[in-house]
């Protein structure tokens, strides 16, 4: 059976050769500045009036999405909140079509329909991007729920913020998961604030972790900074997911480095310099980049070129999707349905 | 043809599209062990097994996303919710989620989802439990709103929802479940989108839906023995609306009454009459009048409650009006 | 102290008074016990006696008004006493019957210092009988629209119409302004269109050209002179609604408890039609010969009989009406409904003015309505307006039968087959081609011997058909 202790040994012992690791783990590297280049260049164009509306920076939070997503199979679903930039791009979208949907093109992959809180690839099974708090955590169990019912091994995992966990779909999702056994793991990644709202001041209990006792689920207190930590974590979720059909709900301690969004003061009244410069320190690039140079893997100028290729790539990136045509005025009325005949034509 | 009760229909549709195709599964409160609050999915469970038919906590919101979710994968639910008066806890799930999501994924991501159950009023049940919400759900553009009358209907066109690729809104009516007629025999499905003419005339058109479609046929057969010959005109799919029969019959008759059970502000009926002035201006002898729920919530009192709906008394008396008599 | 003078119930069953007319004028001198007015009841007219003794300072109902029993109608009091202003009904209702435009009046309450020095007697055109004096229409100067009642609109005004009849105006020609609304706020609607009877555009009163020799008559408009005019309607007017009586009402009423909505009575007569026949043959004759317009339309036993019948209606118009629920409608014009059998049932297109066109016109005209109802090509317009209906069964053998009152008209003219039968012909049993006619009535307009009479000179000029031209 899957989930034996010996069918799982057997998989713990398939590990990856040291040089298979090795360009595992700088992959890592690569994957999280390429989040954070991005992040700075969509901050930079949305000053300039490039990107409208909401955009959500994931500054700060990179290992989350990077060690997490590290663990998973192209055939699992992922499921986002609306400050997904990091999740699509560690997916393996391209940075050319997620910044030419943060500006609105065709060439968008939501063929700049979506905007930056509506990302979604249906081929990497990233199911979006989406905007009401908490709202999408059902969509998760669903999504989890239909691979039980065909018997895959696929497993669902959902990404919100700790302010989602007061919500009710939050609660009526992770009940139903744990009730019916499904493959789904749920990460909270625990930023401290919603918006401008500190943890304390929004939840009668402050470890979010605490809460999955409601519904009998495991639960794992996750130090988000740190990749290997991240992604050690997300395997012992995703296994117990896929195997055992049992859900995890994992909370993940991380910070953002901006403000909520880029309407937002990088640290406003509701904390302080010090405190978002006191955890600067744990920069999770930093951190890393820090133990690939001590474990021998790379050293400085190896890191340096690695972040000046990566910052060349996401240049390139913010030049395509800035000379990107717009939609042809047509697309205004496809996809409403499936047969553009019942379009908004009333 | 055989004589079917308006539940049974439905049973037979689910039946027939569940048998038809292994990811039409049913969701919801009470579906499955208790055979249905309205005992539509009656033997469901029995045939289908717990997999396919899925019990729920009382969690309209969460199991509507799971729904969802689960049609994003390419599964087809069935998501029953015990009255739509409950539905509106999972509001969310059909507007920002269901509707949404092929046009904010550029066409990636569809919703073949149904969501149906009992709308509108029954009997003294009271404010909270008698609301008629169609207008809401036909408002969003990336969802489909249907409402059969009859057995035959609704069988047929809750076949056809479905297997549509889009997200459906199918709302049936407590006080229809048990009402009995002719259902054909066989494999057959009607499609979304099309109104159907119920009784034919050439003096006044009536438009109507659901409930209101028996107190037209009531106000007709009154109509005729005046020598009044009306044409009945049932939408049977809200979203889409069929502009075409609706046009046709008022440029025969180039009179119109709209009935229809919700309120009327920014109701069904206002969209009907705004199809018939803007497309049909020059058949029109008369506005077209229409005639709805009272515009309060519904009271408890059964007289007060009776007055507050409509019946075949007031679609005759609107007709009168329109005919100038 | 002023007394109220009420309508009283003069009956027992007495529910309603019609104030006929006053006895006794404003600022006359009465004595208890004096006749104050003759008042109609359902019954009878009687006699409203002064209860008190004074001077009839006001009326406050006028002559020819129908009021509910006990509502007031006079006050009695002293000489100059003041009275409370009451509606002013009987100055203003001399003002109108005076011929002024029966549109709104601009003016509120009338000068109450004229009142007594001008004689507000009842409206000149009345008459002193039962039967009152019908709410005359009176002609606009439009000659677009001639017989038709007075504009509720001024030329140049806008016109309150539905959409569909204005389309249906703008596509046949009319002006809306000489069309009478009956919706609300006097909009104009498709029915008003319908009971408008338009006349052909401006060029119809255009004199005819002289015949030419051997001529056959085209197919125009109608220009013939108009016929002497109905008693009833005034001239120039398209019709003339005339109020119930009491008596009319009570009829009404009491025969459509009896037999349901329209109290229907039937008339049968039987025709001798030989000389409409060797009329006939004798103008297929003349027509053989010669090519043309005329021997493409035959005139049919059918058209005969339209003519007959809109000739025999002009010499009893009170055959010629429709029933208005409060009142009757009696036409100017004639216009007759013939039966049609469709596909779907039956349809009654309409020969407007059949009384003035030639049997040529009214076969052309009924052979083209006949197949544009079977074709379901036929507008409005020419299926509604008609005064009187005529149903034909004779072509599939049918000897009589009796037909179903088209509302609003008040009669229609059920007509068997034409077939030999043995009767008596100058003192002996001879074989003569016969035709048996059925009117059905409706009792609310038309009484036995009204209907009879008209039946009488019809069959009378089928018997002797140069009487249709007398």
């Amino acid at each position: 059976m899957a989930h034996s202790t010996a069918a799982r040994r057997a998989r713990q012992s398939a590990k990856p050769s040291p040089d298979a690791l090795a360009e595992e783990y700088k992959s890592w590297l690569r994957q999280m500045m390429v989040i954070r280049r991005f992040e700075e260049k969509a901050g930079e164009a949305y000053s300039l009036g490039k990107i409208g509306g909401f955009c959500h920076l994931y500054i700060g939070q990179e290992a989350v999405a990077v060690g997490s997503i590290a663990a998973l199979r192209p055939d699992d679903y992922i499921v986002c909140s609306y400050r997904e930039h990091g999740h699509a791009l560690a997916r393996g979208m391209s940075p050319r079509t997620v910044m030419a949907e943060l500006f609105g093109k065709a060439a968008g992959c939501s063929k700049g329909k979506g905007g930056s809180m509506h990302l979604f690839d249906a081929e990497r099974n990233f199911m979006g991007g989406h905007g009401i708090v908490g709202a999408h955590i059902p969509l998760a169990t669903g999504l989890a729920f239909a691979a039980k019912y065909r018997g895959t091994e696929q497993v669902a995992v959902c990404y919100f913020g700790e302010a989602a966990v007061n919500n009710g779909a939050f609660h009526e999702a992770l009940n139903m998961a744990a009730l019916w056994k499904l493959p789904c793991v749920y990460i909270c990644e625990n930023n401290r604030y919603g918006m401008g709202t500190a943890l304390e001041r929004a939840s009668a209990i402050y470890d979010i972790s605490e809460r999955a006792s409601s519904y009998d689920m495991i639960n794992e207190v996750v130090d988000g900074q740190d990749v290997l930590v991240m992604k050690n974590a997300m395997d012992r979720a995703v296994e117990r997911a896929r195997h055992e059909k049992a859900p995890t709900l994992l909370e993940v301690r991380t910070y953002r480095f901006m403000g909520h969004s880029m309407s937002d003061p990088i640290h406003g009244h509701y904390r302080t310099k010090e405190e978002v410069e006191e955890h600067r320190k744990r920069d999770p690039i930093a951190v890393w980049s820090r133990k690939l140079i001590t474990d021998g893997l790379m050293d400085e100028p190896a890191v340096r070129a690695l972040d000046a290729e990566v910052t060349a790539e996401i240049a390139e990136a913010y030049e395509f999707a800035d000379k990107a045509p717009d939609p042809e005025p047509g697309e205004l009325f496809t996809d409403v349905y499936k047969e553009d005949s019942v379009s908004g034509e009333q | 043809m055989a004589i079917l009760t308006y539940r049974d229909a439905l049973n037979a549709a689910l039946r027939e599209e569940m048998r038809r195709d292994p990811d039409v599964f049913l969701m919801g409160e009470e579906v499955g062990v208790y055979q249905g609050a309205y005992k539509v999915s009656r033997g469901l469970l029995e045939e289908f097994g717990p997999v396919r038919v899925v019990d729920t906590p009382i969690t309209e919101l969460g199991f509507a996303g799971v729904g969802v979710g689960a049609a994003m994968a390419g599964l087809r639910p069935v998501i029953e919710f015990m009255t739509w008066n409950f539905a509106l806890l999972a509001i969310d799930q059909l507007i920002n989620s269901a509707a949404k999501m092929r046009y904010m994924s550029g066409g990636q991501v569809g919703v073949p989802a149904v969501f149906r159950g009992p709308g509108g009023a029954a009997l003294q049940l009271g404010a909270q439990h008698s609301q008629a919400f169609e207008s809401y759900y036909a408002h969003i553009p990336g969802l489909k709103v249907v409402m059969p009358a009859t057995p035959a209907d609704a069988k047929g066109l809750l076949k056809s929802a479905i297997r549509d690729d889009d997200p459906v809104v199918f709302i049936e009516g407590e006080m229809l479940y048990n009402t009995k007629g002719e259902v054909p025999e066989g494999e057959y499905a009607i499609p979304l989108g099309q109104a159907d003419v119920k009784h034919s005339g050439g003096d006044v058109t009536i438009v109507c839906h659901s409930k209101t479609v028996s107190v037209a046929l009531k106000a007709a057969e009154q109509l005729a023995g005046e020598g009044i010959e009306a044409d009945v005109v049932d939408l049977r799919t809200i979203r889409p609306l069929d502009h075409e029969t609706v046009l046709e019959s008022v440029g025969r008759t180039h009179r119109c009454v709209v009935a229809e059970e919700g309120w009327p502000f920014a109701g069904v009926g206002a969209q009907v009459v705004d199809v018939i002035q803007r497309e049909a201006f020059d058949e029109l002898d008369a506005p077209v009048v229409r005639v709805s729920g009272a515009d309060v919530p519904m009271p408890y009192n059964k007289h007060l409650e009776k007055a507050a709906k409509v019946d075949p008394g007031k679609v005759v008396e609107a007709v009168g009006r329109v005919l100038y008599r | 102290m002023a007394t109220q003078v009420v309508m009283e119930a003069l009956s027992p069953t007495m529910e309603e008074g019609r104030l006929v007319e006053w006895k006794k004028q404003e600022g006359e001198q009465v004595a208890a016990g004096d006749v104050l007015a003759e008042v109609e009841t359902d019954k009878a007219v009687m006699e409203l006696v002064a209860r008190v003794s004074g001077v009839l300072l006001r009326q406050t109902v006028k002559a020819g008004q129908t009021v509910p029993v006990s509502t007031p109608v006079a006050v009695i009091g002293a000489p100059g006493e003041a009275v409370a202003a009451g509606n002013g009904a009987g100055a203003e209702g001399a003002k109108r019957a005076a011929g002024a435009a029966p549109a709104e009046s601009a003016a509120g309450t009338p000068d109450r210092s004229q009142a007594p020095a001008a004689p507000p007697g009842p409206p000149p055109a009345a008459r002193t009988s039962a039967t009152p004096a019908p709410k005359a229409a009176t002609a606009p100067p439009s000659p677009a629209l001639s017989p038709s009642p007075a504009p509720t609109s001024a030329p140049g005004a806008r016109v309150k119409a539905s959409p569909l009849a204005r389309r249906i105006a703008a596509e046949k020609g009319l002006d809306l302004h000489g069309v009478q609304g009956s919706g609300p706020e006097g909009r104009v609607v498709l029915r008003d269109l319908e009971r408008a009877a338009p006349v052909p555009p401006p060029s119809a009163p255009a004199p005819r050209a002289a015949p030419l020799p051997g001529a056959l008559q085209t197919a125009t408009e109608p220009s013939r002179p108009a016929p002497a005019p109905s008693p009833i309607v005034p001239a120039g007017a398209a019709y003339a609604d005339v109020p119930l009586t009491q008596l009319r009402k009570t009829i009404a009423r009491r025969l459509v408890q009896s037999i349901g909505p329209i109290p229907t009575f039937y008339l049968t007569s039987e025709a001798d039609m030989e000389r409409v026949a060797e009329a006939r043959e004798a103008m297929l004759d003349a027509d053989r010969p010669t090519s043309g317009l005329g021997s493409e339309v035959k005139v049919s036993f059918n058209d005969i009989l339209i003519k007959a019948v809109a000739t025999a209606l002009r010499q009893h118009p009170a055959c010629n009406a429709w029933w208005q629920d409060d009142h009757i409608r009696y036409w100017a014009d004639v216009h007759i409904g013939m039966a049609v059998a469709v596909e779907e049932g039956l349809i009654t297109p309409v020969i407007r003015h059949a009384d003035r066109k030639t049997l040529r016109e009214i076969a052309a005209e009924a052979r083209d309505l006949a197949a544009r109802a079977r074709a379901r090509r036929l507008a409005a317009e020419d299926y509604t307006g008609a005064t009187f209906s005529i149903s034909n069964l004779g072509m599939l053998d049918i000897e009589e039968f009796t037909a179903v009152i088209n509302p609003p008209e008040a009669a229609i003219l059920a007509v068997g087959r034409i077939g030999p039968k043995p009767v008596e012909h100058d003192g002996q049993v001879a074989l003569r081609r016969r035709m048996r006619l059925t009117m059905s009535c409706d009792h609310r307009v038309i009484d036995g011997a009204t209907g009879a009479r008209f039946l009488q000179t019809l069959t009378g000029m089928l018997e002797n058909p140069l009487a249709m031209v007398w």
